[in-house]
């Protein structure tokens, strides 16, 4: 809402001096969100004058018609000779009266004006047009004309009401009220402890019977509907100076002169209104629900077809408005410029219930000034006085004659109150008022207040967001000033800090930024064509994803069911702003939905559900796992005056999976696998021990070739994901402390020869169960093929420590040991002992 | 040695005179500090100390003088022979130390040589930034609450008194998730704040209730400069017996002192939020100019543009209506609220220019923020 400050002086008796600033402080200290103060024709110097056109002369030979014109200015030229300029606009004749800005004149965007030579003549000076004196779009273009009993000589500045102040607010939904004039006013005056002149006081003729028939079949839809008919308009009539630009300055545009009091009057009392060609309604007004298929042509020119859900105003042939959205095209007031002009107008100022309004103006896309009025609340007392209002300003500026009938059919209903404890805006803001404050202020806001201990307030009609006691503490409390508020600390009682999970999910960050990672947090929105590109087969889970109504982008609408598409995004865009060598983590949910995910009943909100209507909520919503992945590319290790670089390889990533399930307490298992995204042969399967099952809880490896390509990263990208939840599930707890022998330790080598198929991971377990209690510790140290070992071979190297507890062990121990471990070896993966 | 030599001739044993002893000494010592090295002090010590070397070979006459000659020859032999022991020894130490100190001299490296073999990673400044203000709600006794991103919408909106069709339920921009049949509501969003985190805290525990709730949320902006669609917020929550706006108030001066600065101060302003009531905008004294930019163009402010004030986010008392929804009794317990961003404080706090450097995971803006905030 733009409220002009010359327009809010006429309500209330602010200071002269006041400035917009100083309002706008004001006003934001009592609950305004008043975002600027706009300075109009703060740059405008004259002389802007009125002139009166006394030649015109029409110049041949350019690309465009230009004119030549004499116009008299009076006195403000400083001779009283007709001034000379030279003109583009063709929009007036001789005897015109227009606006003329003279040389030493400077107008908006620091625009100077002084004599030039332009098409072959001089110009001194410009006629104007309202865009070039900042008053905004008048909906005409081409220069102002005025109407003709303007003297010309007069200061054009002040008749054009060229310079004030408005201020700009953000009003927010339960404010409704201050959608207007009378409620920015009402604050106003309440800032500044001065009265208000309620422009909503008005003298309104009481309703009778013979005002224009109206028939309101939905009374919980439409409660008041007031009808009043003008006649005798002029057609020719147009909206004076004051009324345009005060529709300019709050930034309507001025349209016609019936359209802009409607518009006048919403503006200045909150009540949207209608106003109806009268010769062109057929029959009685009514308000009720659209028939299913109805059809109507609003005043943007849409045809819509209404939903049986929408509220309608209707004449005999049928829907004429969306009502409190927007009118129909059928009955729209005619402008006398597009041929016969409206002479009588049926005026309609109703109240529509709020829901009503909202879901008909979301349903058809569809938000008008109206609209946002109904669905944050109209002050339903003041729909008589709007509609007297433009009966009055009708009257006045279109030599309109008011009927003497008044329609009003309103549906039944009392005064609103609630009880409210004296004390409870200090208990809710921690400050003594005491009642008298309290009581005087719930006055200042429009409110009647009876009783002691316990108040009575019954809240006024324009405050339907006033419902519960703590809406009036808070009307106390801001009318006191905020700003006035104490701080105190309470005591909560003594904390457990972190859990155990969210401790973890620290570590994991440590642990992988330790280990060179860069976090990355990227979008989890995705398409169809990542999950191809990771090559995922048609029934892979991870294609069952999230779908978004309304994505910021068709090309992802998806959410994501793995890390890796937005870690390969933030890659490719590093290696392509030339950062090669590149590790990069990211920690946080997926979204991964069974379908089977039921539709969330709508719960009530004035009890607590129970825990199994929560139960079926949450069945609603998909498993949601943080995870942890990584991405790798380039050199892990760089080359440098030390020597050789190495590049980053799968075996990174795995380790950046142990790494992780290292910090969860968890030694993970590692087995060969083939999975999308990664290259068949060098795939890790990550494994931890949940409740004594071997369970997934990632893959690691390097990209399959298609992948990278797909998503073009550099070759060999090598990448890791791994599901933090479950890790946690497999943490093992507490460590208990190993007993540390001081015996010496006895080492043993074995080299053993295996088919190349054999996982390393067998052969040391079969080692290690081999090898007893004895064995303290084992070590693969070399791996080796040759032709020495024949085709599809190879061997592996290992270190045995043994020690014992309790002695220093014997050469055979220690041996009976190995070769024990040997054997087991042996058996179970067919390893040979070398040489 | 020789064998003791009965017959004697005094005059033959010219080596053991003292003149003669003294001169022997002389020299050895005199050897010992020219040698230059290890090396030349080995010869030295063959040369004078030893078996034909002229001490060693006096030593060896002493046997053939007469008894009581014998005990003054041997004891001038052996004090010469000490002092040229004890040069050696010092004479040896000190060339050792010698050699030492060369070999380290040219064992010496450039340690100003870099050592950027594996690059320093880094956790996001939105991450460490979070943690930071979580620890201090943590160290006044506050739980850490998390929740579900994708929603019910019973718990986005409805639980916190946004009615279905309230303008404020449009005012938050919001995906909607798709239903199984795409004609019906699905009732399920990414959520719009953390706040259904609050309402899911409630329903957990018994009051009081002290939470402080971190996490990602998604509302329908483009990404540019100021905006992104999907940020991070902190929300607190506190409900107890008697709880007032002045705790709201004391509590989040409390966190901006700890993040900002000793005496910074907040100011409220009345604004809406329907899971709130009263609500308000929280604002913090600049920490930077701390107000002196005020109507000073002369010390302007970049970081609060020269109000004095920097907006940090929304708060209020929780609204009696949600209370209700959650299970607690209303007229028992009251609590505050207060939520804010972690982008735009992430931008204050550290000069970050534009909103897409967080998003878009370049290593060179991520890189120099560490492990900590």
């Amino acid at each position: 809402m733009r409220a002009p400050l010359s327009w809010l002086r006429e309500y209330v008796d602010l200071p002269a001096g006041e400035t917009g600033r100083d309002v706008q402080a004001k006003l934001i200290a009592a609950g305004l969100e008043v975002e600027r103060v706009e300075q109009l024709g703060a740059d405008i110097k004259g002389p802007l004058v009125v002139g009166k056109v006394l030649t015109i002369e029409e110049l041949e030979g350019f690309r465009k018609p230009i004119r030549f014109c004499t116009v008299d200015v009076g006195d403000a030229n400083g001779t009283g000779e007709p001034q000379e300029i030279v003109c583009g606009a063709r929009n007036f004749s001789v005897g015109d009266k227009v606006v003329v800005v003279l040389p030493g004149a400077e107008l908006p965007g620091g625009f100077a004006i002084a004599a030039r030579k332009t098409y072959g003549r001089v110009s001194h000076g410009m006629i104007c047009s309202g865009e070039e004196l900042g008053m905004g779009d008048d909906g005409k273009g081409g220069i102002i004309v005025l109407s003709p009993e303007h003297e010309a000589g007069t200061d054009a500045i002040e008749l054009l009401q060229l310079v004030d102040e408005v201020l700009d607010i953000a009003v927010t939904p339960d404010r409704g009220y201050c959608l207007s004039m009378r409620g920015i006013a009402r604050e106003a005056a309440t800032a500044y402890g001065l009265p208000l002149r309620d422009p909503a006081l008005l003298d309104v003729p009481a309703p009778n019977g013979y005002g224009y028939p109206v028939q309101v079949a939905d009374p919980t839809g439409c409660d008041r509907f007031t009808a009043r008919t003008v006649t005798g308009l002029d057609p020719e009539a147009r909206s004076p100076i004051w009324l345009q630009r005060r529709l300019q300055k709050a930034g309507m545009r001025p349209v016609s002169l019936a359209v802009d009091i409607t518009n006048y009057v919403m503006l200045e009392l909150g009540q949207p209104l209608h106003a109806y060609d009268r010769s062109r309604v057929d029959g009685t007004l009514g308000v009720r629900r659209a028939l299913p298929g109805e059809k109507l042509t609003t005043l943007d020119g849409t045809k819509r077809v209404l939903d049986a859900e929408d509220l309608v105003i209707t004449d005999n042939r049928g829907p004429i408005g969306l009502a409190g959205v927007m009118g129909g095209a059928d009955t729209e007031i005619a402008d006398h410029e597009a041929g016969q002009g409206t002479t009588e107008v049926v005026i309609e100022a109703a109240h529509f219930d709020p829901v009503v309004v909202a879901r008909a103006a979301r349903r058809h896309k569809l938000s008008s000034e109206a609209s946002k009025r109904f669905e944050r609340g109209v002050d339903p007392q003041a729909a008589s006085a709007a509609a007297q209002r433009t009966v009055d300003l009708l009257v006045l500026l279109a030599g309109g004659t008011a009927e003497a009938g008044v329609t009003e059919v309103v549906a039944p209903s009392g005064p609103r109150t609630i009880t409210l404890s004296a004390d409870r805006p200090d208990r809710v803001a921690g400050v003594e008022y005491g009642r008298e404050t309290v009581v005087r202020r719930l006055q200042e806001v429009g409110c009647d207040v009876y009783g002691q201990d316990e108040l009575i307030v019954t809240v006024p009609s324009w405050r339907p967001d006033l419902t519960d006691p703590n809406d009036l503490a808070e009307e106390v409390i801001r009318l006191e000033g905020y700003e006035n508020l104490p701080s105190t600390l309470p005591q909560p009682p003594a904390g457990r800090g972190l859990t155990p999970r969210q401790r973890l999910h620290r570590r994991v960050g440590r642990a992988l930024a330790g280990a060179g990672y860069v976090e990355a947090l990227n979008y989890p929105f995705i398409g169809e064509w990542a999950l191809d590109h990771l090559g995922l087969e048609a029934d892979d889970p991870r294609r069952t994803a999230v779908r978004l109504v309304n994505p910021l982008s068709d090309a992802e609408p998806l959410l994501r069911t793995t890390l890796l598409p937005g870690l390969f995004a933030a890659l490719r865009r590093n290696d392509s702003r030339g950062e090669h060598d590149l590790a990069l983590f990211e920690t946080g949910l997926v979204f991964r939905p069974t379908g089977d995910e039921l539709a969330p009943v709508r719960l009530p909100v004035d009890r607590r559900p129970t825990d199994e209507e929560i139960a079926a909520l949450d069945a609603a919503l998909p498993r949601q796992p943080r995870r942890a992945a990584v991405v790798l590319a380039g050199a892990r290790e760089r080359a440098g005056w030390w020597g050789q670089g190495r590049p980053s390889t799968w075996a990174d990533a795995v380790e950046a999976g142990r790494a992780v399930a290292r910090e969860a307490g968890v030694e993970l298992i590692v087995r060969q696998d083939q999975q999308a995204p990664f290259h068949p042969g060098r795939c890790a399967a990550l494994l931890a021990v949940v409740d004594g099952e071997e369970v997934l809880v990632g893959n690691a490896g390097e990209l399959h070739p298609r992948v990278t390509k797909a998503f073009g990263l550099p070759e060999r990208t090598c990448a890791m994901e791994i599901e933090l939840d479950r890790l946690e599930q497999a943490g093992t707890g507490p460590v208990t402390a190993p007993h540390v022998s001081a015996f010496p330790v006895a080492t043993q080598d074995v080299a053993l020869v295996v088919d190349a198929s054999v996982a390393a991971a067998d052969v040391e377990a079969a080692l290690r169960s081999g090898a007893g209690e004895l064995l303290e510790s084992l070590r693969l140290f070399d791996v080796f093929t040759g032709p020495q070992l024949g085709e599809g071979k190879k061997s592996l190297a290992y270190a045995l420590r043994f020690r014992a507890d309790d002695r220093t062990l014997t050469a055979e121990e220690a041996s009976a040991a190995r070769d024990a471990a040997v054997r087991a070896a042996v058996e179970s993966t067919g390893a040979v002992l070398r040489g | 040695m020789s064998a003791p030599n009965k017959s004697y001739d005094p005059v033959e044993v010219e080596a053991l005179k003292p003149q003669e002893i003294e001169r022997m000494r002389d020299e050895a010592l005199a050897a010992f500090a020219a040698a230059a090295d290890l090396e030349a002090l080995r010869e030295a010590k063959a040369a004078h100390m030893g078996d034909r070397s002229p001490l060693a070979l006096a030593n060896r006459e002493i046997g053939a003088l007469p008894p009581q000659a014998k005990a003054e020859a041997g004891k001038r032999v052996g004090m010469a022979r000490g002092a040229v022991n004890k040069a050696l020894a010092a004479r040896q130490t000190e060339l050792e130390a010698e050699r030492d100190a060369r070999v380290l001299v040219e064992e010496a490296v450039d340690v100003t040589l870099p050592h950027d073999r594996v690059p320093a990673g880094a956790r996001h400044p939105l991450t460490t930034l979070c943690e930071r203000i979580e620890d201090v709600f943590v160290a006044m006794g506050y739980e850490v609450a998390e929740g579900p991103e994708v929603e019910a919408e019973w718990f986005n909106f409805d639980a916190l008194n946004f009615e279905p069709d309230h303008p404020a339920r449009a005012m938050q921009d919001t995906f909607f998730v798709e239903g199984k049949d795409k004609k019906q509501e699905s009732g399920v969003v990414l959520r719009t704040h953390t706040s259904p985190v609050q309402v899911r805290s409630m329903l957990d525990r018994e009051p009081p209730v002290y939470v402080v709730c971190p996490g990602r949320v998604y509302r329908t902006d483009e990404l540019d400069a100021t905006h992104t669609p999907v940020f991070h917020q902190v929300e607190l929550l506190a409900i107890d017996e008697g709880l007032t706006m002045a705790d709201l108030k004391g509590t989040i001066e409390h966190m901006v002192r700890s993040l900002f600065g000793e005496g910074l101060t907040t100011r409220l302003r009345p604004n809406y939020f329907p899971f709130t009531e009263p609500s308000a905008e929280l604002d913090m004294e600049c920490y930077v100019c701390r107000g002196e930019s005020v109507g000073n163009p002369e010390k302007a402010c970049r970081t609060c543009s020269s109000e004095g004030w920097i907006e940090l986010g929304g708060c209020g008392m929780v609204n009696p209506r949600v209370l209700v929804a959650a299970g607690i009794d209303p007229e028992k317990y009251s609590g505050f609220a207060f939520g804010f961003g972690i982008e735009r404080m992430l931008m204050f706090r550290h000069n970050v220019e534009d909103m897409r450097d967080m998003v878009e995971g370049d290593v060179r803006f991520t890189r120099p923020f560490g492990m900590e905030i």
